[in-house]
């Protein structure tokens, strides 16, 4: 397979406030990327434009999927192209179990042809993949009549992302601090699974402040973020240096990208998923 | 076939229901109110005097009172109404004895297959008549009464005589009133002590005709120990004039019984919905009260237990969906009247394309109720900037030793919810009706699995078009 995540210049405003000021980025299918970057440089946001969230206009520039242009596609066709994005902080959707909502969520991804109303994946074959997928990631089958991230503790979030991630086999995912608020042996482990899950499977673009998820997930290329620019591409020892000495050479060497974070930070915080 | 199914498009939402039975009424009383048709009703129905007497009386009483202030607009004129139509001359004890045409209408609604599969019981109400009644012969057996309250006046005068109207008298308001005076069919059931149904006992209620008003009396008596789950459902075809349905029911729960009640109700939305619906619990008896209010241009009812001895339950569950149109003024009422009694109230409603939903309750602790729990729970969802939802909370506290609750939330549904479920491939219709589904789990996970499936089935049809 061989697909190709290309996002030209792109410019993202949030309530008319630029946020991402001309990013350019190639992701390849099967390769790993990490997005490194202080607070309030615009990485979540690369993310939630990719996906499609309303209140993040683009006012410049594409974002190709092969030859798809998806700044015309809402969210749910984006997700259908092949698109995913593990949130930071996904919402509770009450009332709704997760098998409930990943079987739906499956058979759209699926068959994104398929017209409302019409069968979802039957439901034995749906459930012992779903059982297949739990046992792969070490989950509680119990964990899939609970409803959609209900009362779920941080780490059973995170998982619960990344099992969705494993039943809708994206072609690119975008994972915003999957180890974020998890302690070492969650981290450990929703790293292991990604790599399992996504390595070589899928193009990942890996939004993380720590190194413990790139050790199990070495990027084959990571990019700085400031000011709503990539200010720096290198390699996956790139990350290694960031997360040992900090933003302060960056910062330095780029002022002009510095100084629109530092407006950005001073403005109200983006809306974050 | 005798019947039309030809549907009409602006009210696509509730086509399976919309359909019309081209009918004979072998009786048809002509329109409008008086002594004269209330007598007349009495005489059709042979009944003995004292129930013409009570039936007149109401009417007086009706006269007296003046529509309620609160609640909707109630704009019916009551001369315009067909206040009794008789469908047939006999009940059926199988289908085949059922005339073809109304046999036809309740295979369409799924009737007679739902009573194959699970249901201990059945009756099917037509217009004014019970047109078919059926219990399971071992509940017989057991001296279980299921039949149509007209029957029971002749056949059980003592036991129904002794309940009547005395949880609901007919001054308790204008439409119990009304209902007392035109009453005419509704289920007449008895359990006798130790008796458990694990079946559920089916009423299905259908107005067909045009300005046609239905008034079924329906009366339930719950003896020392025993338990019952009774279902209404309710539907009518759409005309360009608004009919009236106006029910009473009086349910009796004495010690240690349970009883649950369930409506699924689904009226066209130009049907008046007006209904007194009121249970009294004895010593450790619990009440149930799952009430699901679909349809309807107004709907006014607020089922009510009053517990009445130590170790009552009250519980009352009630969803309502108010779409174009419609106002769903609906709620609970609990009243404490003795000591370590408990209470539950949960409602849902959802509003949308303009819709009103209004919660309306109380909950009273009588004096000396003391150790009495009770807590409230309403939620409200919206689904647009045009729907509403109103809250009205009456509590009234007359003992210090107790303990109340009350949560509200007014929710609109989530652009962020949206958008997660849209990220995961849901288009944004899917994304809605999944996010109202899961709002209203709390009440479909009570019901019988075969009526969870209809409800969430009723629910996908409302909300049809409701995006984009």
């Amino acid at each position: 397979m061989s697909h190709i995540l290309r996002i030209e210049n792109l410019h993202v405003s949030v309530n008319d406030k630029p946020i991402l000021r001309g990013v350019n980025l190639v992701i390849k299918f099967g390769e790993t990327h990490a997005l490194m970057g202080p607070n309030g440089s615009g990485k979540s946001t690369l993310g939630l434009a990719i996906a499609g969230h309303p209140n993040y206009q683009i006012t410049e520039g594409s974002i190709w999927l092969d030859d798809v242009n998806l700044t015309e596609l809402e969210a749910d066709e984006r997700s259908r192209a092949g698109i995913f994005m593990a949130f930071q902080r996904p919402v509770a959707i009450p009332g709704v179990k997760m098998a409930d909502f990943l079987r739906h969520a499956a058979t759209n991804v699926r068959r994104p042809d398929r017209k409302e109303g019409e069968d979802l994946i039957a439901m034995r074959e749906f459930r012992k993949e779903l059982k297949g997928k739990m046992e792969q990631l070490k989950m509680d089958p119990e964990f899939a009549r609970r409803y959609v991230n209900d009362g779920f503790s941080g780490g059973e979030m995170k998982r619960a992302e990344i099992l969705t991630m494993a039943m809708l086999s994206p072609k690119f995912s975008i994972l915003d601090e999957t180890d974020s608020g998890l302690d070492a042996d969650a981290v450990r482990l929703a790293s292991a699974s990604i790599a399992e899950i996504g390595r070589d499977k899928m193009g990942l673009l890996i939004i993380t402040h720590h190194d413990k998820l790139l050790e199990h997930n070495p990027p084959q290329f990571t990019h700085v973020m400031l000011g709503g620019r990539i200010v720096e591409t290198g390699g996956a020892e790139l990350a290694r240096q960031l997360h040992d000495h900090g933003y302060d050479r960056i910062r330095k060497a780029y002022p002009d990208a510095e100084a629109a974070n530092q407006q950005m930070l001073a403005k109200e915080e983006p809306l974050a998923v | 076939m005798s019947t039309d199914t030809s549907t009409n498009e602006t009210i696509g939402e509730i086509n399976k229901y919309d359909f019309r039975t081209e009918s004979k009424a072998v009786f048809k009383a002509r329109k409008g109110l008086d002594a004269q048709i209330v007598e007349q009703i009495s005489e059709m129905k042979n009944e003995p005097a004292w129930m013409r007497e009570f039936r007149l009386k109401s009417l007086e009483i009706f006269h007296s009172k003046p529509m309620p202030k609160w609640g909707g607009s109630i704009d019916v004129d009551f001369q315009d109404i067909f206040y009794y139509l008789k469908p047939t001359d006999k009940q059926g004890r199988t289908w085949e004895d059922v005339p073809q045409e109304i046999k036809d209408t309740f295979d369409k609604l799924g009737i007679p297959e739902a009573e194959k599969k699970f249901l201990a019981g059945v009756k099917a109400q037509f217009e004014s008549e019970v047109v078919y009644g059926s219990l399971k012969e071992d509940l017989v057996q057991q001296g279980v009464i299921f039949t149509d309250t007209d029957t029971a006046v002749r056949e059980h005068p003592d036991l129904l005589r002794e309940y009547f109207g005395t949880i609901i008298p007919p001054n308790d308001n204008k439409f119990a009133a009304l209902n007392s005076a035109v009453w005419s069919g509704g289920s007449f059931i008895y359990v006798p002590k130790g008796v458990k149904i694990d079946f559920p006992l089916q009423a299905y209620f259908r107005i067909n005709a045009e300005n046609m008003g239905q008034f079924e009396r329906t009366l339930i008596i719950v003896d020392e120990g025993a338990s019952i789950h009774y279902v209404e459902g309710c539907t009518a075809p759409m005309y360009s004039s608004e009919s009236l349905h106006s029910a009473v029911v009086e349910i009796i729960c004495k010690r240690g019984s349970r009883c649950r009640y369930t409506t699924i109700q689904n009226w066209a939305n130009n049907i008046y919905n007006l209904v007194t619906k009121r249970a009294v619990a004895y010593a450790d008896a619990t009440m149930e009260w799952v009430d699901g209010n679909l349809g309807s241009k107004l709907t006014m009812k607020y089922p009510a237990v009053y517990m009445l001895e130590p170790g009552a339950r009250g519980e009352i569950l009630s969803i309502a969906f108010a779409s174009a149109g419609q106002h769903q003024d609906a709620g609970a009422k609990l009243v404490h009247a003795a000591p370590h009694t408990t209470g539950q109230i949960i409602s849902k409603s959802i509003s949308k394309n303009g819709g009103r939903a209004s919660y309306r309750g109380l909950v009273r602790v009588e004096k000396d109720a003391r150790k009495s729990k009770s807590n409230v729970v309403c939620d409200a969802l919206i689904l647009d900037s045009k729907s509403q939802s109103d809250t009205y909370p009456y509590i009234e506290i007359l003992d210090q030793d107790v303990s109340i609750g009350h949560e509200a939330s007014v929710s609109r549904i989530g652009e962020e919810q949206l958008f997660y479920l849209m990220s995961r491939g849901l288009s944004e219709a899917e994304a809605s009706t999944m996010i109202v589904n899961g709002f209203i789990e709390p009440l479909v996970k009570e019901l019988p699995m075969e009526y969870a499936v209809e409800m969430n089935r009723l629910i996908q049809l409302q909300m049809e078009g409701s995006v984009g």
